[in-house]
């Protein structure tokens, strides 16, 4: 056993840590949150370059992977320096394509994972049990939809609210827990859309929504759908997971600057107790959420079975703690921490934001419990 | 990065489960809290060190099987999960033992290190006084020199089973050095509890059990031989050991492993599907047992690869103190009604299992240096933060 990253994996998160560091990555940030997209795309053919999201892909459509550890650790980056975009949702679509391509679909896989790989394809999906919300619809090439239900439902599900005001009828529930009582499921079906409704805001100013409207049905088999579907769920909610742990890291790092930094009656601030063991729990947190990210990313690559209870327990372990973290940024930095032209703010929607994507805490604390099966 | 065990280690993971399974007694010993259990608990460590399993980081020549730290955290795993009795020897072999690896001499380990494997000598460790609990440092007792040795003299308390066990380990102000920082001048002994001068009275713990106590210690001799370390640099010896104290030796994931499997089976059995607040909770328990373990495989892993320990030891005491507590508090909430009864209880469930683990866990965020302490040294040595408790 050797529950360690290698010198490679190391060396690979420092080279990230370091491009995306000289990239200017929040200006790029907050160009995305305006919908000036330039300077992120930028960003995305650079990450393109550095190989992330090849990681996703495997050789036969020009990728490198599928690499859940170095998948961790890129998006552990990510998250870190917040870089905006679609790159949860494009390596989930990744998976999901690869893995029809398994069952013997090999159409899509072919037509979009070596765009994905060039940095030449963004891509976003919606998923049956997570939002209704397909994240940068606006800028995104392949819009992927999987919905359960008859065909008429379907599309009329897929294009609901389009052109209107963008809320849900009361009656339709925004989505339902993955286990909470559910019908018995129809065969899911597969769509490529066709466009989207009005782009709506997000506690992350970053983060553009947008549902999906009708387009075309990709006419594959319900079945195969139904595990590639379930499959891109658990790589949606790893890489989000990953991408938790760097913006918990990045809050902390930042509020440990801060408050070394500031000083009131006569000291600096990080020298009050309170303010010492509320960052110390913090990095309590991170320390003990990063062995459940990673023993996740152990669990895909060796496909276990387990690996959908490992990936939940590393989501709401993570996501928790970015959350607790942002929390605690916001408290000790005082009201600049509040301010939005503080790049703090950059970080702490988003960690709200995280908290609820592809599930929320309790769809995964509940699916976590399969970690102890009898 | 890989979870998977060489087919030696698997080998080893076979055997210890082998063995326990065949030894295990079937009626858990009582508490060893008491004087009964406490006898109890040493005849389990004997047939434990005549397995050679007492100590299994040990070099062979103390009885020990010389195997890697994460070899331990497989044997613990198994020895958890098949319910093996809580160790009595804990003190001497998670605490003393590494300081006498450590700063020891040759003689003092073969001495000392056998006899400790077996469960012949029972250690209780005298480091706190009335007025030295987490400002450890600040403590009172002397040790005075005299021909051949030293004597002791002072006042030692919440020694957790020092009622029944034999000796003790404990720090003695032997310099007086003023105008130098409290931890100078300190030397670090061991002592016969029945040895002439020593008195020891028991103190009931939180439900009233009586093995905690305190030490009375007028003049007592110490030979040389029985000082730790160099006499007043006694402080390094027991930082050494306070490591271990609070981090993975002393606590092993496998413990709360197997609570956590017991507390999941527990609420598959018994509750309310509707209650999903209780669910959270018990999978929230679930998670963290887990993330302990997979952070110990990566400790173990990284101080296989030349890695060495910082802080980190604080952290950990902080997660599993707080881990014990949820666990047990969810334990008897799910348990309702029966989830007040005492251990000595007929009706309590499971031979009242949760119950006596909740009382112990009680005290975790308290010994082992408390959680307050804990966070301070993460804030300053891990973070960096400014130094001092400044209040404001
Ligand atoms: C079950 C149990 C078993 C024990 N076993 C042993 C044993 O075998 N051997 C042994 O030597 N000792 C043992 N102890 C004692 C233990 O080590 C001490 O209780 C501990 O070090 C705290 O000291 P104290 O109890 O004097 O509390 P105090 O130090 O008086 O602390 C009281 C409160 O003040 C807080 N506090 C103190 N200083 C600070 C600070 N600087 N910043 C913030 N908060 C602070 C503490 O965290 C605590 O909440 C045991 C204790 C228990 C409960």
């Amino acid at each position: 056993m050797r529950f360690l990253l290698d010198d490679e994996q190391v060396a690979f998160g420092r080279a990230l840590d370091r491009m995306l560091t000289a990239a200017g990555t929040p200006g790029a940030v907050r160009a995305w949150a305006r919908g000036e997209h330039g300077p992120g795309l930028t960003l995305w053919r650079r990450l393109a370059e550095a190989g992330v999201f090849g990681l996703a892909v495997p050789e036969a459509y020009g990728g490198v992977g599928p690499l859940p550890v170095e998948l961790a650790v890129a998006y552990e980056r990510l998250g870190r320096h917040a870089v905006p975009g679609p790159v949860v949702e494009t390596a989930a679509v990744a998976a999901l394509l690869s893995r029809l391509a398994d069952a013997g679909e090999p159409g899509p896989a072919a037509e979009w994972l070596p765009r994905v790989c060039a940095g030449e394809a963004r891509l976003t999906l919606t998923l049956p049990g997570g939002g209704p919300y397909a994240l940068d619809a606006d800028v995104c090439d392949g819009v992927f939809v999987v919905r359960e239900g008859a065909a008429d439902e379907a599309a009329e599900g897929a294009g609901a609210d389009s052109g209107g005001t963008g809320r849900t009828p009361a009656s339709r529930p925004l989505r339902r827990g993955r286990l909470l009582p559910a019908p018995p499921p129809r065969p899911p079906r597969l769509f490529l859309a066709g466009g989207h409704g009005p782009v709506q805001g997000s506690v992350d100013p970053a983060r553009r929504l947008a549902r999906p409207v009708p387009g075309r049905e990709l006419p594959l088999p319900g079945a195969a759908v139904r595990a590639a579907a379930a499959h891109a769920a658990d790589l949606a909610a790893f890489a989000c997971a990953a991408q938790a742990l760097g913006v918990g890291r990045a809050l902390l790092e930042r509020t440990v600057a801060y408050v070394g930094a500031r000083t009131q009656f006569g000291s600096p601030v990080g020298a009050f107790q309170a303010v010492k063991h509320r960052l110390a729990d913090t990095r309590t947190g991170l320390e003990f959420a990063r062995p459940l990210v990673h023993g996740a990313a152990v669990a895909l690559a060796a496909g276990a079975p387990g690996a959908a209870a490992e990936v939940a327990a590393a989501k709401a372990t993570a996501c928790d703690v970015a959350y607790a973290a942002a929390r605690t940024a916001l408290q000790l930095h005082g009201a600049i921490g509040y301010t939005a032209e503080y790049d703090l703010s950059l970080w702490i929607g988003k960690a709200r934001a995280l908290r609820s994507a592809w599930g929320s805490p309790a769809d995964f604390r509940a699916l976590a419990l399969d970690l102890f099966r009898e | 990065m890989d979870l998977d065990l060489t087919p030696g280690q698997e080998a080893f993971r076979a055997e210890a489960r082998a063995w326990l399974a065949a030894h295990v007694p079937p009626v858990p010993p009582r508490s060893l809290e008491t004087r009964e259990g406490f006898a109890e608990h040493r005849a389990w460590e004997r047939t434990l060190a005549a397995g050679r399993w007492s100590a299994v980081t040990w070099p062979e020549e103390y009885g020990g099987r010389g195997r890697s730290l994460l070899e331990w955290l497989v044997f613990e795993e198994e020895y958890h999960a098949a319910g093996a009795p809580a160790r009595v020897s804990q003190n001497g072999v998670c605490l003393l033992a590494p300081a006498l690896f450590a700063h020891g001499t040759e003689e003092q380990r073969a001495r000392l290190l056998p006899p400790m494997a077996s469960g012949a000598t029972v250690w209780a460790q005298a480091w706190s006084e009335p007025e030295a609990g987490s400002d450890l440092a600040s403590l009172r007792s002397v040790a005075v020199r005299e021909r051949g040795g030293w004597l002791l003299r002072g006042q030692k308390t919440w020694s957790s089973r020092a009622a029944f066990a034999d000796r003790a380990f404990g720090l003695f102000r032997s310099h007086a050095d003023p105008g130098r920082p409290p931890h100078h001048g300190l030397t670090y002994a061991m002592f016969p509890l029945d040895a002439p001068g020593v008195t020891v009275r028991p103190l009931g713990r939180l439900d009233g059990k009586p093995a905690f106590a305190e030490l009375f210690l007028d003049d007592v001799f110490v030979p040389d031989a029985d000082v730790l370390g160099e006499p007043g640099r006694g402080w390094r010896v027991a930082m050494s050991t306070a490591g271990d104290e609070r981090g993975l030796t002393l606590r092993s994931p496998g413990r709360f492993l197997a609570a956590a499997r017991r507390l999941v089976a527990l609420w598959r059995e018994t509750a309310d599907p509707a209650d999903t607040a209780l669910r959270d909770r018990v999978a929230d328990v679930a998670v963290r047992a887990r993330a302990y373990q997979l952070y110990g495989y990566g400790v173990a892993a990284r101080l296989a690869a030349g890695g060495a320990l910082g802080a980190e030891p604080s952290m950990n005491k902080l997660f599993w103190s707080e881990l014990d507590l949820a666990l047990h508090e969810t334990a008897l909430d799910l348990l309702g009604p029966y989830g007040e009864l005492a251990d000595t209880a007929g009706d309590a469930p499971e031979g009242g299992r949760w119950a006596d683990g909740y009382t112990f866990a009680l005290a975790g965020p308290l010994y082992a240096g408390t959680n307050e302490i804990q966070r301070d040294i993460v804030a300053e040595r891990v973070l960096g933060l400014p130094k001092g408790r400044g209040g404001g």
